[in-house]
């Protein structure tokens, strides 16, 4: 053959394997509203930046009629490229391809790539597609399962790694993206669960539906499995790209720096938050009127909503926020609140990135179904994650600062860098009222007005107690400050701690409480 | 001040002796709420099926006796009579399909 015959050969090779399950299957995968694994990398990654490795990998299966069956690419479509020019390694399971299924060769495509990103130090993006385990394959199908789960822990802290469900990702396949960190679901489109509907109507009698069991809604809604819920794949595509903006390539970087921008906001930040610490307002307003070009990039926005993370900027840095939020359960601390609150603040930990506390915090959700749902195990995640941290850590306590909810939201005595306090703060440790009456418990037992005794009793204990000068007294709190002052004093924190270098003894690893 | 924008779906909301105006999830609103535990109520403790009944109402049971066989997750669950008492009803015939928590026999 001449060289060019190679050459044209080496074309007509590509352009049929690069048909994946070929023009039937494709038509059938877009009549259910979904792209094709190709056309989502390119969706994906930049222009011309797509390099494919192992197009011509074949499966290895002589059992059960395998051996007739050709499956091109096996099924998984691995490669690298960049998003805004950061490097990216990127795997996305062809569902045209035997229903995405997973085999032995399919696996070793997903863990040569998993082994590539972690060698190259950069972020891996899994798109998941998949019926699931290729039965034919047997037990070779499971080891290539175990063998993503293990790659998947080796690189956790080290690379980011973000998950996209776009179409079914049952039985063990779901654990890939359990233990990645970010995972991204379709409205309609992704699917998460351990056992179907078909296998618990039989065995447990109960029905439900594909969508009402773990569709895009309830992993982002219910159970928190999911951080970012989208009405398309568009939509998804453009928040992964958001999402890389914020992070780094890996563990031993910084985010990159973009040029710093003033909020959007305009006006004095107290006005967004009413006097009375009773009444609600959206914390992230607060949020938007503090990071630049009041861009907030919230994460897990629909699920346990009663506390806010996510990433802003501060003159161009990435910077994680956690928030109480006093618009949802008033703000409290809960099983799942803080279970997303520490998740997050170890992440920033591991990726280098400062946290900042905005608190507002009324105390520990009280019922049975809390205690018996372990919330002490829970909310000793936040302890735990806070104390762990060596990132900067800033906390501003906006409102009140109540109880054990206190000393959880990043206090001074778990490490807190910065404390600043807004002058209208109330730490204490209980509200005032609740303190008041035990400790005026007789006075007001025994006045002949009980009303007017207690309001007199709370006012006392609220002028002595409900401040932030008590604790500022003690240095608990650094800096009193006029809310105004908020960004620049955070800017200047965030500055001041670029050369923070903080040490915890050596160990192999702790045993935080999950 | 500026005006500020209305906030909608507000509740009261005591915590302690605070009581806030904010919203409800619709996990908290779902919660299971607890309930003093009634021992005279044999509750399944995972869904099945009944597949034997070995007690009919009225009787008077022994402590330890088996009182049917629910079948779940492919074994046999022997569900046992918890103290010395009568049965006072039975909810359940052979071969229900029953959900958690599903009172299958009452006793007194």
């Amino acid at each position: 053959m001449s060289l060019k015959k190679h050459i044209l050969d080496l074309r007509k090779r590509k352009e049929q394997v690069q048909k994946g399950g070929g023009d039937k299957a494709i038509e059938k995968q877009v009549a259910r509203g979904k792209q094709t694994a190709r056309a989502r990398i390119l969706a994906l990654v930049d222009k011309d930046s797509f390099t494919e490795f192992d197009l011509f990998v074949e499966h290895e299966a002589r059992d059960f009629g395998m051996d007739k069956k050709q499956l091109h690419g096996d099924g998984v479509i691995i490669g690298t490229g960049t998003i805004y020019g950061a490097p990216i390694c990127i795997f996305a399971q062809d569902f045209t391809v035997e229903g995405g299924s997973l085999g032995l060769m399919h696996a070793r495509k997903i863990t040569k790539i998993m082994d590539h990103a972690l060698k190259m130090r950069v972020p891996l993006i899994g798109i998941n597609d998949s019926g699931g385990a290729r039965i034919q394959e047997g037990v070779n199908a499971l080891a290539g399962y175990g063998e993503i789960f293990y790659r998947n822990t080796m690189a956790s802290g080290v690379i980011p790694q973000i998950s996209v469900i776009l179409g079914p990702c049952a039985g063990g396949a779901v654990y890939s993206p359990a233990l990645t960190d970010f995972v991204f679901v379709v409205d309609k489109i992704s699917k998460m669960f351990i056992t179907g509907p078909s296998v618990i109507e039989s065995v447990l009698g109960e029905k439900i539906s594909m969508e009402d069991l773990g569709g895009a809604r309830v992993h982002a809604e219910t159970t928190g499995n999911a951080h970012f819920f989208s009405d398309s794949e568009a939509e998804c595509f453009d928040q992964i790209k958001k999402l890389i903006t914020f992070i780094p390539w890996n563990n031993s970087k910084k985010a990159k720096t973009f040029p710093p921008k003033q909020p959007k906001f305009k006006g004095n930040i107290e006005d967004l938050i009413p006097s009375d610490p009773k009444q609600p307002y959206d914390v992230r307003d607060v949020i938007k009127g503090i990071v630049d070009d009041s861009d907030f990039f919230e994460i897990q926005e629909l699920w346990a909503a009663n506390i806010v993370i996510g990433f802003g900027r501060l003159n161009g840095e990435t910077v994680g926020f956690v928030a109480n939020q006093p618009l949802v359960l008033a703000g409290v601390l809960d099983c799942d609140s803080s279970d997303k609150a520490a998740r997050f603040i170890r992440y920033c930990d591991a990726f280098n990135i400062p946290i900042v506390t905005l608190e507002d915090m009324p105390g520990y959700l009280p019922g049975a179904d809390q205690e018996h749902a372990g919330v002490i195990r829970h909310g000793a995640k936040v302890l735990y994650a806070y104390s762990e941290a060596t990132v900067p850590k800033v906390t501003v306590i906006l409102r009140k600062a109540y109880g054990g909810g206190y000393i959880a939201m990043n206090s001074r005595h778990l490490g807190a860098d910065f404390m600043f306090a807004w002058p209208m703060a109330e730490i204490a440790v209980m509200g005032p009222e609740g303190a008041a009456n035990i400790i005026f418990r007789k006075d007001i037992e025994e006045a002949e007005d009980a009303d007017a005794m207690r309001a007199i009793k709370v006012q006392e204990y609220k002028d002595k107690f409900a401040n932030p000068y008590v604790a500022a007294a003690k240095g608990y709190i650094d800096s009193v400050i006029e809310p105004n002052e908020t960004r620049a004093l955070l800017l200047h924190a965030i500055e001041v701690s670029i050369n923070k270098d903080d040490h915890r003894p050596a160990k192999k690893h702790g045993i935080p409480p999950f | 001040m500026a005006k500020k924008k209305k906030i909608e779906g507000l509740v009261d909301f005591a915590i302690l002796s605070m009581k806030y105006k904010t919203r409800l999830t619709k996990k908290f609103e779902n919660r299971i709420k607890y309930e003093d535990p009634n021992f005279d109520l044999i509750k399944s403790y995972i869904p099945g099926t009944i597949l034997e009944i070995y007690v009919k109402e009225g009787d008077k049971v022994k402590a330890g006796k088996s009182l049917l066989i629910l079948e779940a997750m492919k074994m046999r669950n022997q569900i046992a009579m918890p103290r010395d008492g009568v049965i006072k009803s039975i909810n359940v015939v052979t071969g229900d399909k029953i959900p958690k928590n599903h009172v299958m026999i009452e006793i007194e």
